[in-house]
């Protein structure tokens, strides 16, 4: 995979998300792919703009689209799945209708033809798989029992996801390929509490409590997702839902991209599994060399 | 019999040159399919082009290449061959014979001198009253934009509309 | 010379709105041959037959034109009009002024002019017209019944009633179908075995209807009056003569842990099986895929125990070919797999089950005789969950239909449950209920209001089990508008009604036509409801579309009807419309025998009168024929004629065009 592939990391992963943007860089390093982040990109609006102004909503992610165009972009990675289901929403939405892609271009007063393709990180990482990175997973995790959680946005959208958005598999692939086991439990689609996180604090514990406890009943030794908003919900208010009398739960949450960098044999703190909120370091004790 | 954009002659083009042209299409259709999607256009009262004269044969592969080449002589301007969908032949496969029979036969007519696009093909079921009608204002339409096929044929009495 | 009378009618207003009759008839008495022409309101009325009736007596007419409606409406009317008055039929051709003209123009003049050309097409081709006589066809008095369910046997008796013989093939080992299945029937509640068994032990015994059990139909050739079938059966290795039906083979069979079809999974049987006690023929099969001795090459205890020897290793399927003048398709149903629903747990919880399960768990003959147990831990299910419209009305990821029965099973469920699990809990979950049928709003009306059970208009958005093994079950209610959410023992869903797999290709064999589920199309949606667009071939039952056992009972006796009534002569009348050969000219090319789709034509040796062949030459089977015409159409030498479409009569009527 020589051509490169433009990077959108998204404010998530500048912050809060910051373990999952050391372990896609660290993985693509591995696999050899040149990861290019769009020069001046702007927030996706995420959720609060299409709740306040549509017009907004389709012109952030419109700039973006533009400008990765510009700088010969014709994949864009965006890690985040609320980032990716925006721009590739409003890609979508472009190519549908030539009306608001004309306003649009008035609005930022730039042109975009459209060329651009939005990867969301499960299918940037099942292109890696392809491209070589399977046989460079030296490191496999020893039957870790993993609960793939795909949230409200790795799995939704027909049009903007390829995979069935009450039974998504997505995932499965690469987590086979990186000596999982994967184990079927209930609450892979179910809400999270997203962007509530702040203003409904209540809500998030509630439905968080709940897939954790599936999970757990699943016997899952962790939760993996794709979305920095769900990891955050999970991990983070984890301590928060104890101490509001549920659980008590003890589970860890990891990206993907940190199950896949594990099983290709990077440092786990070079992924930032150091950084979580409930220990995962325990996760990568399970990293197991393969006798080659 | 070539095409001629020329004023028809007077002497043999008889009542024809008087009145203004409208295009003759002269239509061979399946009794199964078509036939019965003609019928339901007309229980469903949808209106179309006058310019069509139906001749009513039980399958698309009943048709002689020379009925077209009749038609012709007769004074059309357009033929249209029209049966069952592939697949759904009453006589299990006579529409693909007449198909390939099409594929050899334009070649003929573009020989003869007659230009191929003057002979239309389609499928219509028995199901598709609307699209017969939309298929009859179509056909009449291109033919309307091509012109005649030969004014001075003295078979041409007087105008389809 | 030619005597034609033209006959043009006003059908009320419908033809003469807009097209000028008396014009028309005007303009068409000019036409040459033309002898008579005349318009009338009503040509189909009896005095408007009878005008045509005396213009064939008093004019002596040798053709006439009719020009009304569509052929397809009352051609037979005009053409028993000609015949009655002593005209071949075929000498009588329609003109469709009323569907291709009058109905699909508005102006009047242009309208009347194209009705003129219509008339005068006809009128030329009926001077070519030459007298035909229908074909006579000997019809084989014997009625295949595809498919031994209720409706199958329905038909299978009705036509055996009426004193035909018939021949009803089941793919089972024995009769019965879904509704053998069955613990009660709505809205009676009668149990539906005591209903069915009677019946399918009066179909076994029935000297004129030859059973076979454990057979597939494989090829289907032939026509109306006379189809010659192929029937695979299926090797039994059990001989049916010296079965006594003891049944100690199947109670020492050491392959125990088989699913039960009939049980629908729930419950197990062995290798050698009767489906179900009450199975009629009441001997077992061997499954071969699953007989340790078929499959090993040990153990043969069933051969041991069996006190008569009827236990037969090396038996082999066997093909037979019947000959049947009628076909009966009664292939009924299956139901959809909801393993496409993943929030209702992709098939995976075993607690989720589908109404076949709920009516065998309901079942006194069933694997928990009749208890309510939920199949995880055979625990009694305390509340239990019934959601209508499983992959029925989702374009997307099911069936666009409406399955029919669901609404009413579902209430019979309730009910059943109810009457089970006093204490318990039933909740149902629907988008509508349909429940058009006598007595059948009524029941639904009972199962809520008597019987208990809480109806909740609105989908289920999720199931899942929960650690302590119930199942969770959320959705909304769309009335109160609210998220619910209700803790279950087991959820049982109303699956869509599908055709069964493999109707496709019967369909094919059988040359009917199907729609895009597979569900086999009626030759007409409302007047011809069970006859198929092949002659011969009728169809009763849930193969057509979903249907409650009523309905596919009285489609079976009309279908039984239909085959009585073809049965009713020796001989079946047919449209002469077949080609010919000119022997004369046919320089035996084989072109037509290799375009004929139906093998019509074959060769015909023509010897002297001391048997030496002199050439050989095509020649059409009348009987096999079925008149497409396209052998006339790759002829080299012009030697083969269409009656009714010959070259001269086509070529007529393009050469009235004006």
């Amino acid at each position: 995979m020589t051509t490169p592939i433009g990077y959108y990391p998204g404010c998530s992963l500048h912050g809060t998300g910051r373990e999952l943007d050391q372990s896609i860089r660290a993985l693509a390093e591995v696999a050899g792919v040149d990861l290019r982040e769009i020069k001046d990109w702007n927030c996706c609006g995420a959720t609060a703009a299409h709740s306040l102004n549509h017009d907004l909503a389709v012109a952030l992610p419109y700039r973006t689209l533009a400008l990765a165009e510009d700088q010969g972009l014709a994949e864009v990675l965006a890690p985040c799945a609320a980032c990716f289901s925006r721009l590739k929403g409003t890609a979508v939405r472009l190519a549908r209708d030539p009306k608001l892609a004309q306003k649009m271009t008035e609005i930022t007063e730039r042109p975009y033809r459209g060329t651009v393709r939005i990867l969301s990180i499960i299918e940037f990482i099942n292109r890696l798989l392809d491209a070589g990175l399977e046989a460079k997973l030296t490191h496999p995790l020893g039957g870790l029992k993993v609960a793939p959680y795909y949230g409200c946005l790795l799995a939704r959208g027909e049009d903007i996801v390829d995979d069935d958005p009450e039974q998504p598999s997505g995932m499965e692939r690469a987590l086979v390929a990186a000596g999982c086991e994967v184990v079927p439990w209930n609450f892979a689609v179910e809400c999270c509490g997203g962007g509530l996180s702040m203003s409904k604090t209540e809500a998030v514990l509630d439905l968080s409590d709940a897939i954790l406890s599936d999970a757990e009943d699943a016997q899952a030794d962790a939760i993996v997702t794709g979305c920095p908003m769900c990891h955050s919900n999970l991990d983070m208010r984890q301590r928060t839902i104890n101490a509001a009398g549920r659980g008590p739960h003890d589970l860890p949450v990891v990206y993907l991209s940190e199950i896949l960098g594990l099983a290709a044999g990077i440092e786990p703190e070079r992924l930032g599994l150091d950084r979580h909120f409930v220990d995962a370091m325990r996760v990568a004790e399970r990293m197991t060399e393969r006798s080659a | 019999m070539t095409q001629t954009s020329t004023k028809p002659d007077a002497a043999t083009g008889a009542d024809a040159a008087a009145q203004p042209w409208s295009p003759r299409i002269v239509a061979f259709v399946c009794n199964w399919c078509t036939y019965a999607g003609a019928d339901l256009a007309g229980t469903s009262r949808l209106q179309y082009a006058p310019n069509v004269r139906i001749i009513k044969l039980p399958c698309t592969g009943r048709i002689d290449p020379l009925f077209i080449l009749k038609a012709f002589e007769q004074g059309a301007d357009a033929v249209l061959v029209s049966g069952c969908h592939p697949g759904d032949c009453h006589y299990t496969a006579g529409n693909y014979h007449a198909r390939r029979r099409w594929g050899l036969f334009r070649r003929l007519m573009e020989f003869t001198g007659i230009d191929a696009k003057r002979l239309f093909f389609s499928w219509v079921s028995a199901a598709e009253g609307q699209k017969f009608a939309d298929l009859i204002n179509a056909v009449t339409d291109e033919v309307r934009q091509a012109g005649p096929f030969d004014p001075t044929n003295p078979a041409r009495k007087r105008p389809w509309t | 010379m030619a005597r034609v009378g033209v006959f043009i009618c006003h059908c009320g207003e419908n033809i003469g709105r807009t097209v000028d009759c008396a014009a028309v008839a005007k303009a068409a008495e000019a036409f040459p041959g033309v002898v008579k022409s005349v318009d009338y309101k009503y040509m189909c009325s009896d005095p408007g037959q009878q005008m045509i009736k005396d213009a064939i007596r008093d004019e002596r007419l040798t053709g006439v034109v009719v020009g009304a409606c569509s052929p397809r409406m009352h051609e037979p009317t005009f053409r028993r009009a000609a015949f009655e008055a002593g005209l071949n039929p075929y000498l009588l051709e329609m003109a469709n002024l009323r569907e291709h003209c009058s109905w699909v123009h508005e102006d009047r003049p242009v309208a009347t002019e194209k009705a003129i050309d219509l008339m005068r097409v006809m009128v030329e081709k009926v001077k070519k017209n030459a007298e035909l006589r229908p074909i006579r066809v000997p019809v084989e008095p014997t009625a295949l019944v595809i498919g031994g369910g209720i409706a199958g046997i329905q038909a299978a008796l009705d036509i055996a009633g009426g004193g035909k013989k018939v021949i009803l093939v089941e793919r089972s080992p024995s009769l019965g179908g879904h509704m053998a299945r069955l613990s009660e029937t709505f809205p009676t509640l009668d149990c539906s075995q005591c209903i069915l068994t009677p019946r399918m032990v009066e179909a076994a015994n029935h000297p004129n209807i030859t059973l076979m059990t454990y057979s597939e139909v494989t090829k289907v050739d032939g026509f109306i009056g006379n189809f010659e079938v192929t029937v695979r059966q299926k090797a039994r290795y059990v001989d049916p003569e010296k079965c006594t039906g003891c049944g100690a083979c199947f109670e020492k069979c050491p392959a125990k842990k088989i699913p039960s079809e009939f049980d629908a999974a729930l419950g197990n049987r062995t290798a050698i099986y009767r489906p179900f006690p009450q199975a009629v023929p009441n001997k077992p099969v061997i499954d071969a895929e699953h007989c340790i001795m078929l499959t090993k090459g040990k153990c043969g205890i069933c051969a041991k125990v069996c006190p008569t020897g009827a236990i037969k290793y090396d038996d082999k399927d066997r093909e037979v070919i019947v000959k049947v003048g009628a076909i009966v398709v009664a292939t009924g149903f299956e139901l959809w797999d909801h393993s496409a629903y993943g929030e209702y747990g992709a098939g995976r919880l075993e607690d989720v089950i589908n109404g076949f399960q709920f009516e065998r768990l309901a079942s006194a003959s069933g694997p928990t005789t009749g208890e309510i147990r939920r199949p995880s831990d055979g625990r009694i299910a305390e509340s239990v969950v019934f959601i209508q419209c499983c992959g029925s009305r989702d374009p997307k990821r099911g069936v666009p239909y409406c399955s029919k029965i669901c609404c009413m099973y579902t209430a019979k469920h309730a009910i059943l449950y109810r009457h089970k699990v006093h204490h318990g809990r039933a909740v149902v979950f629907y988008m509508d209920v349909r429940a058009g049928g006598k007595g059948y709003d009524e029941f639904v009306r009972r199962a809520i209001e008597t019987e208990g059970a809480e109806y909740i208009r609105g989908r289920v958005s999720r199931i899942y089990r929960r650690k302590d093994g119930r199942l969770v079950v959320k959705g909304a209610d769309t009335l109160a508008g609210r998220p619910v959410e209700i803790v279950a023992d087991m959820v049982v869903l109303a699956d869509a009604i599908v055709p069964q797999p493999g109707a496709s290709r019967l369909a094919q064999m059988l040359g009917v036509s199907y729609d895009e589920y597979g569900f086999y199309s009626e030759a007409h949606p409302k007047l011809r409801p069970v006859e198929t667009a092949k002659a011969g071939v009728f169809l009763a039952g849930a193969c057509q579309a979903p249907k409650d056992i009523p309905e596919s009972v009285a489609q079976a006796s009309a279908a039984a009807a239909k085959v009585l009534g073809l049965f009713s002569q020796p001989e079946l009348e047919r449209e002469p419309i077949v080609a010919k050969v000119n022997e004369v000219t046919c320089v035996h090319c084989r072109a037509c025998i290799q375009a004929c789709p139906y093998g019509a034509i074959e060769d015909k040796e023509i010897k002297d009168s001391k048997g030496n062949l002199i050439r050989t030459v095509a020649c059409v089977n009348e009987g096999e024929c079925q008149g497409c015409g396209t052998c006339v159409a790759v002829c080299r030498s012009g030697s083969i004629d269409l009656d009714g479409f010959t070259d001269e009569e086509v070529l007529a009527e393009i050469a009235a065009l004006e």
